[in-house]
């Protein structure tokens, strides 16, 4: 991919193609599993080709998104590491709701709500793997209980509105931060939103003179 | 039915199905009614249920039926006698018997003969060499006119009361814990409910099967059983009798028809090979009343004989030739019977088999010799409708049937029969109605009726003795065989045959014509002995008349609702429901119990919702008795010679059993029994067999023919052993593991069943386990393949009529690792 | 099974409108199985196998009469065999012929997400619908009773119909028919019960003191009820739950959950809305550029060795 000279790799190629599988997963788990919650919203399951389908295709849409999320935690825990300064940022969040950009701390690479999201995904998606196996029915279904069949359900389902309400945080919040999308599209930002966003990142960069999306990595990439 | 007859003068269920919602007491012992005959069953039910009657489950296993129970008592295989025994002793004991009844219906008053004895065992006139008896001492004391010697007053020591008294009073309740391992209070409870219905009014039916009938004392099981009903004035009214339940449709139609190799239809007997002469053969079988008046119906045998010649042989049988007398086959032995003829088989004395509707490698004793029997002989022909073991006995199916095809000469002809659904004709089920029923269906592929097939085989061999002569052609040339199609009669005429027709025009005594020559018989009051009537089976005379076929009839309505629905289908004999219906009657004619009456003298005749089993209008103060068969015209307590074990019941061990016969340690087992000596051989000892088993079938399956539908392989897949916890536990066997039973003559390997159901049992001081070996699995059909229970079973029988005895003998059980390759 | 006329529904499952109410004349119905008559025969299963064309394959012993050893999509119902020791030692093989309920509170309608496939008609009876069901096996967990089972094949699940296609012309069901002793019964809840005070009286007076009917209220009652010798210990009849009800973990799921997690759901996608509409985009601006470039340049000359920026570094 072509990257206008000058701009910062915010994301890599992989990376980037990791996160929409993911994203693609999850988006069609919300569908389907939205469709078998709420009866308001069986209207989905068509999507899927009918009931059937959506009941047979969901769980395998689950191993999927779970070795990718696998993969991503692999690709971003380093810079999802809790510090300090993350308590001190969340302290100035109604400054970050404002925009405005006064008096908040510089942020490294991912801010602590950024951090928010990773840690709450990382935390359920392996509950909802491990429920959603107790009650995949077809393979597992002497496996556990029924009565552990029962709170498994009830622990997918409220884990599942857990990191529903977290997308639509994470998915609002790259449509609020302009050019955060595109940090993931095509995966650079330019100079000024790495200073303005990250601008701990942003140093870190400039000071090895490295294009990112991590100091002292893709310098090749910093010529193109 | 070798012991109802003796007892009452007919082989039959006394009662109908529906008649045991009337009782008050349900006794369920030698049987498992639930089990194997649950839609009978619901009668019982019913009788809980609207009669508050009591049910009491006397078994060596819980069974479905004592789930049921009110009352459940266990019992070792084999020792019904003991306990009966006990239980007349008690009835004796605690006088609670019906007086009136007994002194009147029965042979009570009856004065035997002064040479009659019991001693160690034994009854009088025993012979070693022969293992029989010389019978002339049973038999009573007559007086100048040959009638019976009786007081009434019960003083005399020699009248049958107190001699019985007498005989039972070793079987004290500690005996009979001690023989049959039956706690003593359980023992008593059941003769104390026992007891009461010989009250007037009360009533108690026997419900018994295979149980009491596959042992070497089966007969006298049954007796035993029909002697407590006869003190209890329990046989004749409404909600009592003694109920053989048969286990097959028409189990009790072979009986009527007479296929067992000493009978001919309707309980005619053949005749010995000493009995050369027509009048020789008639002297023992036209019995003269022994008391006064009597109506002693086999008199009329005459009449039943020659009509069935006639029937037979037509215009071929004549007073001149003695009705064809020497036509008919004379017996050499007692009894050609399945055991004696596998003997034969192995002995190399028979060696062509016809086999129709039997499969007798599943449902004979000791399988192996079955299978060696079978391999000897030139040929076999089966016929039936499905794929029997023994159809296939020559083939290798593994561990379950280990034959050598190679070295087995014997040619096999397998010919597929239809079934009863794709035929018509009738069924006579246990309380004797002849039902007819209507084809359904066709036949599959092949297959062809019985009918057809014998038809086939006649009209052969008729050719080759045309032809060719032969040592004996009379008996098949002058058979009468008119029929519309000679190759296939139609069942309706030959129901026609068995009911009989006028041979001439017949003509009462004003000289009017009753019935014109060629019509069809009312009923066998219309037969004479001068070759002017035909019936095929005297007892069935009256089921298919001018009027109709009486047997397709079906009117359900039962005007007194006490199971008497005189117009569904017809009974033998002349549609009487209830046999020996009179003695439901005082002496006087008025019912024992007001409620449940079934016929009553009204002054004129006998009234009521069934037909008398008794003349119509004779008056009750003639003194005549209710058993109208019998020579006495009672029900008899004591035998006479009609039972080869003795005319009391008396408790033998089984031939495998785990103990002494403690009351004559001498004589343990059935001193009457024949017993082949590779038979003899083949019995197993305690020490090496300890256990006793027993073999049954399962609600789920109907023997072995069920396990080729589907549905019933699904109920209940494969072959199993029930097994005590307590002998499981002992031998390290777990819940559904595979275990090895043997018996001296073979072995079985299966899944064990550990249940609660079978407890040790308590026998003369030490503990006996009790193995159930449900029979129903083999090689063929739909189930997992299975050795079959008969693997294990002992070569021996009834000595009356040589059942054989699959309900009690030895053997050893172990756990194994799984299945035999 | 059959699609009655969607008039007779008074619940259908995944359903938020109300169903049809027109028709409130119909009786309730009740099949009474008599435990204390039942000889396990098996007849029942059997009329069961056969009207419904069902047949299970043929299995293997396992210890005890129960064949096949539970129910499958090929076996709606079946007999279970208990040996019971009563305190005094004496013994009762219970025998209870298994299958569904038919609760008049059937918590596989409430678990289930298809719309219309379980339904329950006026006469009480829960039917699957199989041409609605998506196999999910929510029903499962609804049941108290465990009853329903998925089909491996065909992902549907299956379970006693209470032979609705023959009530629905008037007949009893298969099992009722096929009774050799009367200990299935079929009529109108209100006889049903009647006569089981009658059974229940016999079997007082025989000595069973804790005698009664099996209709528990926990799932406000059922279609299918017992008599039963031991009312007060149902859990000895092979596991028959002493107090059947629909899990709370299922009520739960089904019941508050459901509003509450929509309601979340959108309240965060509204709430994203409005901080649009409050606070909007969050965009670069000139100056940052104008300040990246700066840094950048700086650490540029720094690495050159020219400190002309230095100086200038931005605070």
């Amino acid at each position: 991919m072509t990257r206008p000279k000058g701009t910062l790799i915010r994301n890599s190629t992989g990376t980037r193609l990791n996160h929409w599988l993911t994203a693609a997963c999850f988006v069609l788990l919300v569908l389907s599993g939205l469709s078998m919650f709420h009866p308001l919203l069986f209207w989905m399951s068509a999507l899927f080709g009918g009931g059937q389908w959506t009941r047979a295709i969901h769980p395998w849409i689950g191993l999927v998104l779970a070795v990718s999320y696998a993969a991503m935690i692999v690709q971003f825990l380093r810079d999802n590491l809790w510090s300090k300064d993350d308590i001190a940022w969340a302290r100035t969040i109604d400054k970050v709701l404002a925009n405005e950009e006064e008096g908040v701390p510089e942020v490294a690479r991912f801010n602590a709500g950024q951090k928010m999201v990773f840690w709450s995904m990382t935390l359920l998606i392996p509950v909802l793997l491990v429920t959603g196996i107790f009650v995949w029915d077809y393979y597992f279904e002497s496996l556990t209980s029924i009565e552990t069949q029962r709170y498994a359900l009830l622990i997918h389902s409220l884990a599942a509105i857990a990191a529903i309400i977290i997308w639509i945080t994470h998915v609002y919040a790259a449509i609020w931060v302009r050019g955060s999308m595109r940090a993931m599209t095509q995966g650079y930002v330019t100079p000024g939103w790495a200073w303005r966003h990250h601008r701990k990142w942003f140093r870190s960069l400039a000071a090895t003179g490295s294009a990112g999306p991590r100091p002292g990595k893709a310098a090749d990439e910093t010529h193109k | 039915m070798a012991s109802l007859a003796p007892t009452f003068g007919r082989g039959a269920m006394t009662n109908t199905w529906q008649d045991i919602k009337n009782a008050n007491v349900v006794v369920v012992m030698g049987g498992n009614a639930a089990e194997a005959h649950p839609c009978g069953f619901k009668w019982v039910i019913e009788a809980k249920i609207e009669n508050g009657a009591k049910l009491i489950v006397i078994d060596p296993r819980f069974t479905r039926t004592a789930s049921v129970a009110d009352y459940y008592a266990p019992i070792r295989p084999g020792t019904d006698i003991a306990f009966l025994s006990g239980v007349i002793r008690y009835l004796l004991e605690k006088d609670k018997i019906q007086h009136e009844y007994v002194r009147a219906y029965t042979n009570a008053s009856l004065i035997v003969k002064d040479g009659f004895s019991f001693a160690d065992g034994l009854f009088s006139g025993y012979s070693e060499d022969t293992h029989s008896y010389d019978k002339s001492s049973w038999d009573y004391e007559l007086d100048d006119q040959g009638f019976a010697k009786i007081d009434d007053t019960w003083q005399h020591p020699r009248c049958v009361i107190n001699l019985l008294r007498q005989h039972v009073a070793r079987y004290t309740p500690e005996m009979v814990s001690r023989i049959c391992g039956t706690p003593q209070d359980k023992y008593l409870h059941i003769c104390d409910t026992l007891a009461a219905t010989s009250a007037p009014d009360k009533a108690m039916t026997s419900l018994f099967a295979l149980g009491w009938t596959q042992h070497s004392i089966g007969a006298q099981n049954i007796r035993t059983m029909a002697m407590v009903q006869l003190l209890l004035g329990n046989i004749g009214v409404a909600g009592g009798g003694m109920n053989a339940l048969r286990g097959h449709s028409n189990i009790q139609g072979l009986t009527d028809i007479g296929l067992m190799s000493d009978q001919m239809p309707g309980y005619l007997t053949l005749p010995h090979e000493n009995e050369t002469t027509f009048e020789d053969y008639m002297k023992t079988r036209q019995f003269k009343p022994l008391r006064p008046n009597q109506i002693s119906y086999w008199q009329n045998y005459k009449k039943f004989m020659v009509s069935f010649q006639k029937s037979f042989y037509g215009n071929a049988a004549t007073a001149e030739n003695n009705w064809a007398y020497d036509w008919l086959p004379k017996l050499d032995v007692p009894l050609y019977d399945i055991i004696r003829a596998f003997e034969m088989m192995n002995k190399g004395a028979m060696n062509g088999y016809i086999c129709q509707g039997f499969n007798p490698l599943q449902a004979f004793p000791d399988r192996g010799k079955i299978r060696r029997g079978l391999s000897k002989l030139k040929f076999l022909v089966t016929m039936d409708p499905l794929d029997t073991e023994t159809s296939r006995f020559w083939e290798d199916f593994g561990p379950q049937n280990p034959a050598d095809s190679a070295s087995i000469q014997t040619e096999v002809f397998q010919l597929p029969t239809s079934c009863f659904a794709e035929e018509n004709g009738s069924l006579v089920n246990s309380t004797r109605w002849l039902q007819w029923h209507w084809k359904a269906a066709e036949p599959p592929g092949e297959a062809k009726s019985d009918i057809w097939i014998m038809s086939g085989i006649y009209h052969r061999m008729r050719e080759m003795y045309r032809k060719e002569g032969g040592a004996f052609p009379d008996p098949i040339l002058n058979l009468s065989w008119d029929y519309t199609d000679p190759t296939n009669p139609d069942p309706e005429e030959l129901a026609k045959d068995m009911n009989g027709r006028a041979r001439v025009d017949l003509k009462d005594e004003s000289g009017a014509v009753t019935l014109k020559a060629g019509q069809l018989l009312d009923g066998f009051g219309q037969l004479r002995d001068d070759g002017t009537t035909e019936s095929g089976c005297w007892v069935f005379s009256g089921s298919y008349t001018e009027q109709g076929n009486q047997m397709a009839r079906r009117d359900a309505s039962d005007p007194r609702e006490q199971g008497i629905a005189p117009n569904w289908a017809w009974a033998w004999p002349a549609n009487r429901r209830i046999l020996y219906n009179r003695a439901s009657a005082d002496l006087e004619g008025n019912p024992w119990n007001p409620e449940k009456p079934i016929i009553r003298w009204s002054g004129t005749k006998w009234v009521g919702i069934d037909v008398p089993d008794y003349g119509p209008t004779v008056k009750p103060s003639d003194s005549i008795g209710p058993f109208i068969m019998n020579a006495e015209g009672v029900g008899r307590l004591f035998a006479r010679d009609m039972m080869a074990e003795g005319p009391f019941p008396e408790h033998y061990e089984p031939f495998e059993s785990p103990v002494p016969n403690v009351l004559h340690p001498k004589v343990r087992s059935n001193p009457a029994a024949r017993v082949f000596p590779d038979d003899m051989a083949a019995f197993g000892t305690a020490p090496e067999y300890p256990f006793v088993a027993t073999t049954y079938r399962l609600t789920e399956h109907f023997h072995y023919w069920s396990k080729h539908a589907l549905i019933n392989a699904i109920l209940q897949p494969e072959e199993f052993v029930e097994i005590g916890e307590v002998l499981a536990n002992e031998k390290g066997i777990a819940q559904g593991s595979w275990v090895r039973v043997s018996s001296k003559r073979g072995h079985v390997v299966c899944k064990a069943y550990v249940t609660k159901r079978i407890k040790p049992l308590t026998v003369d001081g030490k503990p006996t386990h009790v193995i159930g070996v449900p029979i129903h699995w083999g090689f063929t059909g739909q189930a997992r393949k299975g050795y079959g229970a008969n693997t294990l079973t002992p070569s021996v029988g009834d000595a009356n009529t040589q059942t054989p005895e699959f309900k009690a003998f030895l053997v050893n059980v172990e756990s194994v690792k799984g299945p035999e390759v | 099974m059959a699609d009655l006329q969607s008039q007779d529904y008074i619940r259908r499952s995944a359903t938020t409108l109300t169903p049809p109410s027109a028709r409130s004349h119909e009786d309730q119905v009740a099949k009474l199985i008599d435990v204390t008559r039942c000889i396990g025969c098996k007849a029942c299963q059997a009329a069961c196998m056969e009207w419904n064309d069902l047949r299970s394959p043929v299995g293997e012993f396992t210890g005890s009469y129960d064949n096949p050893h539970d129910l499958d999509p090929h076996t709606w119902t079946l007999m279970r065999f208990t040996e019971h020791e009563t305190d005094d030692g004496n013994l009762e093989w219970l025998i209870r012929k298994d299958g569904c309920m038919h609760c008049e509170d059937p918590g596989c309608l409430k678990a289930c997400p298809a719309p219309g496939a379980i339904v329950q008609y006026a006469n009480g009876i829960v039917d699957f619908i199989s041409a609605h069901c998506i196999g999910c096996g929510y029903c499962v967990a609804g049941c108290p009773f465990n009853i329903p089972r998925i089909s491996k094949v065909d992902h549907k699940s299956y379970k006693c119909t209470l032979c609705s296609d023959r009530v629905e012309v008037g007949l009893e069901p298969a099992c009722v028919k096929a009774c050799p002793t009367g200990a299935i019964m079929f009529g109108s809840k209100a006889d049903m019960t009647d006569w089981a005070g009658d059974r229940i009286d016999d079997l007082k007076s025989r000595g069973y003191q804790n005698a009664g009917l099996y209709d528990p209220p926990g799932v406000s009652g059922t279609h299918v009820m017992y008599v039963l010798h031991h009312a007060d210990k149902p859990s000895l009849y092979a596991g028959l739950p002493d107090d059947p009800k629909i899990s709370p973990a299922v009520t739960f799921w089904k019941g508050l959950i459901k509003p509450v997690a929509l309601a979340g759901v959108a309240l965060a996608a509204v709430s994203g809305f409005l901080h649009w509409v409050i606070a909007g985009p969050n965009e670069v601006q000139p100056e940052d550029e104008a300040e990246a470039e700066h840094l950048l340049a700086a650490e540029r000359s720094k690495k050159d060795g020219d400190n002309r920026y230095n100086a200038d570094k931005p605070a």
